[in-house]
């Protein structure tokens, strides 16, 4: 098969790095929200707004992990050299992701179903499992731009990257809330999104300065004529929309509700202008400066197979994800099985 | 020190025991949901949406705790057996992909409106969620297992440079013990929810809950488990049959033979496999049985470890002594639920005299034994004694391959410190150990809890908040289904 007159051992690579790449934004912001709101829940002053909190995520927060599990999945499949060598460098981190996804999961289970004693001591594992997750995958972030090395330095900076991703976090997720709380729990979400949404921008800067200046490559990307030009849209953007995030927090929480999307909204964009300029710095490297997605990618056979397949079943996923947003929809209630 | 080859075995064999044990109670859970649910609407009997209310608790935290320690795998092969993606990745890549793309994504979206939506859409498409759910685990079940059997009886590949590249996907997925393996798994599931609910009901009534939900959840779980089990010790008879033609070393393992190769070999009850000497010690044996039973003739030759022994002295065959007992185990755990659920079901399909009615019926609880009722209660654990046993069996009697024939299970471990292999290994273990603690615990508690509820009597939510929320989401104009899912079908 034929694309633009390339063999299907050109495209293909490009097609499967992409769909990874959709796979990770989805899942950055989308399980970055429920993150957030994992780790913004010490900060409620009551256990109705905790719970409050957890309802607003209780319905999704399983399908947002899935978008983690199609995007380790797609870097098995379609890339297996570069999986095990991204896996086993990280195999610390790794390991604390896992624990964390773990005790937050099954946190959100055992704390409504537990005996009512142990619910404080699983909402703190709650929280212990966001923070984990979160400061891991910052972590691995950093080490990957700093081009999966450990000296001190990289280690510097992947710290403040797991940081920097878990401020993100909990912006994105007190703009959930700002979307889906009403009442004082709102205005409580404001207040957290407008201290956290500096931390957010400080990270997205950092990460925007260090990866040229480590690598002398991503430099030539980005600082040479004409490139610098199509490219300033990218960091242009991103301020416009701290722009309008500023105007909006200057009004909210605002009467019949107005401007409680502008937060969420914003934040999407940034997430997913911050991913843009990451993609762009690192293609066509999938293990940086080291194999590019053509190196490692599968069979041909092997990857148009699930091509197909993909065609197929990912614009029902996103259907019924949509179903499952809009039956959800407005603001949210108390979580019932009956 | 251990090396980081078996400290990896050791994490991925912990990993895989512990996440096994969710997916075989919410495969069939799922199905049994749909079934209380339909049983409900046809009947309009409010003690199935009590026992549907009661099971969906148990689905949604079994469910958290299989998707949770399913993502662990899905890593460890990355961190732990980078080897394996490597060589094979062109087949299990798709498989798994396929996975997650038509199973995973299904139950994940839909087990939010199928726990939480049911006073928010219309009866139906609750009803549709439930059975997506249901559907979707299976989906799971199913590409699992066509990766898992592929790995026991691999087929439609060449091997390029070290590489495999499918030939054909229609002989990779409808490998030779694809279909066996995917039925002894369903009905495994099927046999463990069945005694998870016969148990658990079992426990509620002997500790004083004799609403009539109990006592239907007893009988459904009596009933399912007593249809189930035969089928299930046939569908093993085919799965051994089927391993003999592919995995001989396999079944010379489970029936302990190391050296008879010339037929009337005898049935092994009890034996310490001895790989030193290469024999059984204490052996008590029926004479010729192993021969009836895999070759339908008294004198039938079956395999013996001997012959999967090199000239130089490479072992090709399995450890004996762990696939011997986990085989055992199985079996033992197979033959109890066969006792105790057609000994049960002997007894309450037997007309007794009711009071209340004055006629004469069956199935009623009363009139079970009490050593039966019992013996039910343990039993709640019979299936994932018997699934782990079983998977033990088969995945331990593979080696030393991982992928049969293809590559060995030692070229796939990834080049990581055995320290830190062993770090993880221990934190797992302790995240794991409590983790099962809290979810008996809490399914016990969940037990007693509906013990002292009252009986059912209308779908109205319980709390005025619920109540007033769904009156003023009318008003709102939000979720249609509201209104008419607060009334009973009659």
């Amino acid at each position: 098969m034929e694309l633009l007159g390339q063999s299907p051992d050109t495209w293909l690579p490009f097609v499967f790095a992409g769909l990874m790449g959709v796979s990770i934004l989805l899942y950055v912001i989308l399980d970055g929200y429920d993150l957030g709101v994992g780790i913004l829940t010490p900060l409620a002053d009551d256990e109705q707004k905790r719970d409050m909190m957890v309802a607003s995520i209780g319905p999704f927060w399983d399908a947002n992990e899935t978008w983690l599990v199609l995007a380790v999945g797609l870097l098995l499949v379609a890339f297996p050299a570069a999986h095990g060598m991204i896996l086993s460098t990280l195999y610390l981190p790794v390991f604390v992701l896992l624990v964390g996804l773990i005790l937050r999961g099954v946190s959100f289970e055992f704390r409504v179903k537990a005996r009512a004693k142990y619910k404080a001591l699983w909402n703190r594992l709650f929280f212990a499992g966001s923070l984990m997750a979160t400061l891991a995958q910052g972590f691995m972030l950093g080490l990957y731009v700093m081009g999966l090395e450990f000296t001190a330095g990289t280690i510097l900076f992947a710290t403040l990257c797991a940081m920097a991703l878990t401020v993100g976090y909990a912006f994105i997720g007190a703009a959930w809330l700002i979307l889906k709380a009403e009442g004082p729990l709102q205005t409580a979400a404001v207040a957290w999104a407008r201290r956290c949404v500096w931390g957010l921008a400080g990270g997205i800067g950092a990460i925007s300065l260090a990866s040229p200046l480590v690598s002398p490559r991503i430099w030539e990307k980005w600082f040479s004529f004409p490139e610098v030009l199509w490219l300033s849209p990218l960091p242009l953007a991103s301020l416009a929309l701290l722009a309008l995030l500023w105007r909006a927090f200057a009004h909210l929480p605002a009467e019949g509700d107005r401007w409680a999307w502008v937060p969420f909204a914003s934040a999407l964009g940034l997430f997913t202008l911050a991913f843009l300029g990451l993609a762009y710095s690192f293609y066509p490297y999938v293990v940086p400066d080291r194999l590019t997605i053509y190196e490692a990618a599968s069979a041909p056979e092997s990857l148009m197979i699930i091509l197909i397949g993909a065609l197929f079943v990912v614009p029902s996923i996103l259907g019924y994800t949509a179903l499952a947003y809009w039956v959800f929809r407005g603001k949210t209630r108390a979580l019932r099985y009956d | 020190m251990m090396d980081a080859l078996i400290l990896s075995r050791i994490q991925f064999a912990a990993n895989i025991s512990f996440h096994i044990l969710f997916p075989t109670i919410t495969i069939a859970l799922g199905w049994f949901l749909l079934f209380f649910k339909l049983r409900f609407q046809w009947t309009g009997d409010l003690k199935w949406m009590e026992a549907y209310r009661f099971w969906v608790k148990v689905f949604a935290l079994s469910f958290a705790m299989g998707v949770v320690s399913g993502i662990t795998m899905s890593f460890q092969f990355g961190t732990n057996w980078p080897g394996f993606m490597e060589t094979v990745g062109n087949i299990a890549g798709p498989l798994l992909a396929y996975e997650v793309m038509t199973a995973f994504f299904l139950e994940a979206v839909f087990i939010g409106i199928m726990l939480f939506g049911f006073s928010r859409v219309p009866g139906w498409l609750h009803t549709l969620a439930t059975f997506l759910v249901a559907f979707g685990t299976t989906m799971s079940t199913f590409w699992i297992i066509v990766l898992n059997s592929w790995m026991h009886t691999p087929q439609g590949f060449e091997m390029i440079d070290g590489v495999a590249h499918a030939t054909d996907w229609w002989a990779i997925i409808f490998n030779p013990s694809m279909p066996y393996r995917l039925a002894h798994m369903l009905l495994a599931s099927g046999l463990t929810v069945a005694f998870v609910i016969a148990g658990v009901a079992a426990f509620r009534y002997i500790r004083g809950d004799r609403k009539e939900a109990v006592r239907s959840q007893i009988r459904v779980g009596i009933t399912f488990a007593a249809l189930l089990i035969p089928i299930q010790i046939f569908m093993g008879d085919m799965h051994g049959l089927n391993t003999l033609e592919h995995q001989p070393a396999k079944v010379a393992a489970m029936e302990g033979n190391w050296s008879d190769t010339d037929g009337n070999t005898p049935l092994i009850l009890f034996a310490l496999p001895n790989s030193e000497t290469r024999e059984n010690d204490l052996e008590i044996a029926i004479p010729n049985m192993a021969s009836i039973i895999l070759t339908h003739h008294a004198d039938g030759a079956i395999p013996a470890l001997d012959e999967f022994v090199t000239e130089d002295g490479t072992v090709l065959h399995p450890p004996v002594d762990k696939v011997f007992w986990s085989f055992r185990v199985m079996i033992g755990t197979g033959m109890a639920m066969l006792l105790v659920s057609w000994g049960a079901l002997a007894f309450l399909w037997r007309r007794k005299p009711c009071p209340e009615t004055g006629t004469e019926r069956r199935f009623m609880i009363r009139h079970l034994p009490k050593p039966l009722l019992w013996a039910l209660v343990p039993m709640t654990f019979a299936g994932w004694v018997a699934t782990l046993a079983g998977w033990y069996t088969t995945e331990i009697g593979r080696q030393p391959w991982l992928v049969q024939g293809v590559m060995s299970t030692a070229e796939a471990v990834a080049d990581v410190p055995a320290p830190m292999v062993l770090s993880t290994l221990l934190g797992y273990l302790a995240i794991y150990a409590a983790l099962l603690f809290a979810y008996v615990g809490v399914i016990v508690y969940l037990a007693h809890k509906a013990a002292k509820d009252e009986p059912l009597d209308s779908l109205t939510p319980a709390s005025g908040e619920a109540v007033v929320d769904a009156i003023t989401r009318e008003d709102r104009g939000l979720g249609r289904g509201a209104g008419a899912n607060l009334q009973p079908a009659e």
